[in-house]
């Protein structure tokens, strides 16, 4: 076992546990921060991405260790307050970017680092930026109709 | 389903030099992890045989791309989304940057590193092919005799790759850093995929080129491949034969014929979940007619 101390979602938090746990699970487990979904386990679909010092990363494939002085945002972090959701939960919100919505935290993440690095993506730019995020049903239309809305609600998000 | 992370030891130390003595002091026994996105998928499948690990993500020294007039050296934790941002690798050495940018998802990219994908050592990893024809030297280190001191030696990438899976890194070695030599900006470069998506997808066959061309004749050829062995290859008999080879419209044919018929001595893919051996070949030469193809046009 090993002592870890992480931010997450703006509250730093030590914990105690074996350094090869996945931080997926830590999240989950010992966080209770279920929002973050496990799909393949092994890194191909998305379901788990978090911000990972500010970067889109899968947490189904970081040992917890790795996560010690980590700053971390998952989807429990993203809404302004508990009244507002951040604009790209909103958008997919209104364009019916989710369904069942287990791919839904990953890829509003995804969406959030594509935006702030590519604040005006074009459509490849779309397309590749969730490359890594799968979802079973929506056929993808309603989830790049959601990010669209996002670009032009938001310069900066 | 999943193995107890519990069964297993990761320890991160706080410098280069600490991970080497270490390293030193029982060779074999730590296995390096940086980013973590191919051995924490066998960890989560419950195939991961090594139960003591060692983090070498956090180590900054061996995070780094050092560019001089005549090269680019990369640091081993390097991750391939720091390749695709460096403006400089895009312009002078853009199969790598190519390369990097079909390596797993953006997700991915931001954890792996350039040094886990040569020392993981896939048959099908994308970025040897390209590192192969730029003739790239890897440098590998060690603790050196005295403490503190650090031993390293340099090798030509094309001599890394030993067998399936297997390098020339000692088990009390780490990958310190790749470096490149820029090419004349007169080269043409080619590089293609073939997977089953797009996105990050493992490649059936992946086949990298660059080559000088002068008077419709092949002055300079550097070919390289990945899935068509057991190991990421470079391709030195079709090179051989297409060294000086004519690319004029008459002799063009002939050119075509030879290089496919050296591709074919010296290619020896599988059959596996991906592919067939049968496919591969084909794809392959295919490829390589692609680019033979782009010289003339």
């Amino acid at each position: 076992m090993t002592t870890i101390t992480l931010t997450v979602n703006n509250s730093p938090t030590a914990l105690t546990v074996p350094p090869m746990k996945r931080l997926l699970d830590v999240l989950r487990e010992d966080l209770h921060l279920t929002g973050t979904k496990e799909g393949c386990g092994e890194g191909e679909c998305g379901a788990c991405a978090i911000l990972f010092n500010g970067e889109l990363a899968n947490s189904c494939l970081i040992p917890a260790l790795q996560a010690d002085n980590a700053t971390i945002t998952t989807i429990e972090g993203l809404a302004i307050n508990s009244a507002h959701l951040h604009p790209v939960q909103q958008c997919f919100l209104e364009q019916g970017g989710a369904q069942c919505g287990i791919c839904t935290p990953g890829m509003i993440l995804a969406t959030h680092h594509l935006l702030a690095h590519h604040p005006n993506p074009t459509e490849a730019e779309i397309r590749e930026g969730l490359a890594g995020n799968l979802c079973r049903c929506t056929g993808y239309m309603r989830i790049f109709e959601s990010v669209k809305q996002a670009i032009t609600l938001t310069p900066n998000p | 389903m999943h193995a107890d992370p519990a069964q297993y030891v990761l320890t991160a130390p706080t410098t280069l030099s600490e991970a080497l003595t270490l390293l030193a002091k029982n060779p074999g026994q730590h296995t390096p992890i940086a980013g973590g996105t191919e051995l924490m998928v066998a960890l989560a499948a419950g195939r991961l045989q090594q139960k003591s690990l060692l983090s070498i993500n956090h180590l900054t020294e061996l995070r780094f791309i050092h560019v001089t007039p005549n090269a680019i050296t990369l640091g081993a934790n390097t991750t391939f989304t720091d390749i695709r941002r460096n403006p400089t690798i895009a312009a002078d050495l853009p199969l790598l940057t190519q390369s990097a940018s079909w390596t797993g998802s953006i997700a991915n990219q931001n954890r792996a590193t350039l040094g886990g994908n040569l020392c993981n050592a896939s048959p099908a990893a994308d970025t040897p092919p390209a590192l192969l024809v730029y003739n790239a030297a890897v440098t590998l280190i060690s603790a050196g005799a005295a403490a503190g001191e650090t031993a390293r030696r340099t090798i030509p990438y094309t001599d890394f790759h030993l067998a399936y899976k297997r390098t020339a890194l000692r088990p009390d070695e780490l990958l310190h850093s790749v470096t490149i030599p820029i090419p004349a900006a007169s080269h043409q470069h080619f590089i293609r995929k073939v997977g089953t998506r797009n996105a990050q997808a493992i490649s059936k066959i992946a086949i990298a080129a660059l080559a000088l061309t002068a008077n419709q004749t092949i002055s300079e050829i550097c070919l390289a491949a990945a899935s068509l062995a057991d190991r990421p290859i470079r391709l030195y008999a079709t090179e051989a034969a297409l060294t000086e080879a004519s690319l004029a419209p008459a002799d063009f044919p002939t050119t075509l014929r030879q290089a496919r018929a050296a591709l074919a001595s010296e290619s020896h893919p599988i059959d596996d979940i991906r592919s067939t051996a049968r496919y591969r070949s084909a794809v392959a030469a295919n490829l390589l007619e692609q680019f033979l193809c782009s010289l003339v046009s």
